[in-house]
């Protein structure tokens, strides 16, 4: 009925112009994305190289698998929003558009790094950006957005918080007294559960009572909904959604069922998963996935995405030969900052060194 | 000056500091409606409204947390967590984040809040209400605790701490919330990480905070009177940062210690004012330092288990004697104590 009567108020011609401009267009977002999978994708997999080779130490978290998930929640973000988010955060760092050198910096430990070689892989901090952390303990960041969307709340700002978490942390208490503290206060805040479906190798089934996580926003009457995270034109509609929420003051809890192509982090040979399981994780990836579908829409062609993953790599390469030039923090620099305000008797001292000069030193 | 409460410098702090910033706003358990459980607040969310003054569920980790999340973007939270008990509730946020998102992100995010929680045994509110537990924050980098004993440092030191860039936890008492003294009508910020002498003398220096600060000035009053004994007493009044050095300094001249405090004694503050006696006077030391602490148990609720536990006025004036008389001195009176 509804297309009938549209057909009759609009002419064949102009129907057709804007349908070709919304074609182009989205072509020009997929490529877009497939873009920025595919540099996060090489830049993981550099990423689980430098481990190897011990330029890259500590825990190492990669979001190899999530890359449209991630391309998708960080496109529906303004500039000036912020953004939380755990300890697997390397994919988010680059979608916010935070120099991929200065990342990588901060993975090998280096002064160019993010944090200033502070914070590692699960500690990436950029105000610029907005990117308000990684954050390594399982809950921590949740509280924290929490109070950064109070913070724009209290002092009526349009920005919101987008605060992301695997789905083991909807079992944690910090997770459900930020939600209940969110919908008691009307604040702008997503929250985002990055759905892989395990936790390290536990599954969402034995650890979730209500295995549908999205469905934890209805006891606080926060609107909530489930979406495929392996399509990032579906996660960046349904994140536009859940942000237009939450600019409007209230609350939005998005599940973001996506995929997790290797162990917890780069050192976990995830033996626990089944023969059936690792092989179907082809038919899961999101980076081939979206190629196969951009040559079949024609959109682009095998030859044309060779020499992009050829660019990306180049890229790539530069990108730690920018981070491994880079130096090492000087050790005069480990007591600046333990406290924003300087205060009296704060100890300065290195490990071994008295307390009190003696009397040779005196 | 004015002789006030230690609540009502408290009370007087916090809403001078709300009228000067904006960006000060108070959070915390039954603090607005119901004033607050030890009534710190009382008045205030008649004053300032619901947006400055936030009654929030009993979820400590979520509203310490959203309150170090807002420190972040700006604003200056004053947490009130019920008793410092309940704090362990929050023990992550404090710990794994309040203290380290300064140093962690490399210097690039302040964390201006402040932590205002009471801590204190003796009104028979047993073993998990009893607690004097300000060691487990004293013992973090990045965070600043501070412990005040008078109505006017309670004030001055409050307002420093809303005023720092950096979380504060301000530990206060339950039983020094009813004790009066002289406060300056000005809002001159304290210096935190300093301690303060309270009272000058030679024959020994005694040291506490918080409760035991103010036991100490009592004691030491006391037994200048009765005994004629001249007792140098250091109220701490900042646990981390710690003065070592006017506590050092403070013992090179008396040549002994006592240290009093309400915490159990095994890795207790006190273990670490010691030690620091230890590196730092040595040499000028004329009998073993001396602690004064919390029998370690958990605090029963009878009266006459309770104050057993709990030090007192006596313990601490045994503790003197013995130390002075460790040293060959003698007394010029017999004291009531003998």
């Amino acid at each position: 009925m509804s297309d009938v009567k549209r057909n009759t108020r609009k002419s064949p011609t102009r129907t057709t112009a804007a349908a070709k401009a919304d074609a182009a267009k989205r072509a020009e977002r997929l490529l877009d994305f497939y873009r920025e999978m595919l540099f996060i994708r090489r830049f993981e997999e550099r990423a689980a190289r430098g481990y190897t080779q011990a330029l890259i130490g500590g825990y190492c978290h990669l979001n190899l698998g999530e890359e449209a998930s991630v391309v998708g929640l960080i496109s529906a973000l303004r500039p000036t929003d912020y953004l939380f988010t755990n300890y697997r955060e390397h994919g988010y760092a680059i979608a916010r558009g935070i120099d991929p050198r200065r990342i990588m910096a901060e993975l090998y430990g280096r002064v160019d790094g993010v944090s200033k070689g502070w914070g590692g892989s699960m500690h990436m901090f950029d105000l610029t950006h907005r990117l308000l952390g990684g954050y390594g303990i399982v809950g921590g960041q949740v509280p924290l957005a929490t109070g950064a969307a109070l913070a724009i709340d209290y002092r009526g700002g349009g920005d919101v918080v987008m605060c992301t978490m695997g789905d083991g942390t909807t079992n944690i208490g910090a997770f459900h007294e930020s939600l209940n503290i969110a919908g008691l206060w009307n604040l702008p805040i997503v929250y985002v559960i990055v759905n892989n479906r395990l936790g390290m190798g536990t599954t969402v089934e034995k650890s979730s009572a209500e295995p549908e996580l999205y469905k934890r926003g209805a006891a606080y009457r926060i609107e909530s909904a489930r979406v495929d995270g392996l399509d990032p034109l579906a996660v960046a509609e349904a994140a536009a959604h859940a942000i237009e929420v939450a600019r409007a003051g209230r609350p939005y809890l998005l599940e973001v069922v996506s995929e997790r192509l290797r162990g917890h982090s780069v050192v976990d040979p995830a033996k626990y998963r089944t023969a059936e399981e690792v092989a179907s994780l082809k038919d899961h990836d999101p980076v081939h996935a979206l190629a196969a579908r951009l040559v079949a829409e024609g959109v682009s062609d095998d030859v044309t995405l060779a020499i992009l993953d050829q660019e990306i790599m180049a890229n790539i390469e530069e990108i730690s030969a920018f981070a491994e030039a880079s130096a090492f923090p000087d050790v005069d620099t480990l007591f600046d900052y333990t406290y924003a305000t300087p205060v009296p008797n704060d100890s300065r001292r290195l490990p071994g060194q008295p307390l009190f000069a003696t009397g040779a030193e005196r | 000056m004015t002789l006030m409460s230690y609540r009502q410098a408290l009370h007087d702090a916090l809403r001078s500091e709300m009228l000067r910033d904006e960006n000060v706003l108070l959070m915390g358990e039954e603090i607005g409606v119901f004033e607050g459980s030890y009534k710190i607040t009382a008045g205030l969310l008649a004053e300032f409204g619901e947006k400055r003054v936030r009654d929030t569920p009993i979820a400590e980790e979520g509203f310490t947390g959203a309150a170090i999340g807002a420190a972040m973007l700006g604003l200056r939270p004053v947490v009130e967590i019920m008793t410092i008990n309940f704090s362990l509730l929050a023990l992550d946020q404090i710990v794994n984040h309040a203290a380290k998102i300064y140093g962690m992100f490399g210097g690039q995010a302040k964390v201006p809040m402040v932590i205002r929680t009471p801590g204190g045994g003796g009104q028979q509110l047993g073993a998990t209400h009893s607690q004097n537990i300000e060691l487990y924050y004293a013992f973090v980098p990045g965070l600043k605790v501070v412990a005040p004993s008078t109505p006017a440092d309670a004030k001055a030191l409050l307002i420093a701490s809303i005023r720092d860039d950096d979380p504060v936890l301000f530990l206060e008492n339950l039983a020094l919330y009813n004790t009066k003294g002289e406060v300056p009508n000005h809002d001159t910020p304290a210096v935190i990480g300093k301690a303060a002498v309270t009272r000058e003398g030679h024959h020994l220096s005694l040291i506490g905070y918080s409760r035991m600060a103010h036991v100490a000035k009592k004691v030491a009053d006391q037994l200048a009177d009765s005994d004629g004994l001249d007792i140098e007493v250091i109220d701490l009044r900042s646990l981390r940062p710690l003065d070592r050095e006017t506590v050092v300094e403070s013992v090179k001249k008396t040549h002994a210690a006592v240290i009093v405090e309400d915490d159990w004694l095994t890795y207790g503050i006190g273990a670490e004012v010691a030690a620091s006696i230890s590196d730092g006077a040595f040499d000028y030391l004329d009998a073993p330092v001396r602690r004064v602490a919390m029998a370690e148990v958990p605090m029963p609720y009878s009266k006459s288990l309770e104050s057993a536990a709990l030090p007192s006025e006596n313990d601490v004036i045994q503790a003197i004697y013995q130390t002075l008389e460790a040293i060959g001195h003698r007394r010029t009176k017999a004291g009531p104590h003998d």
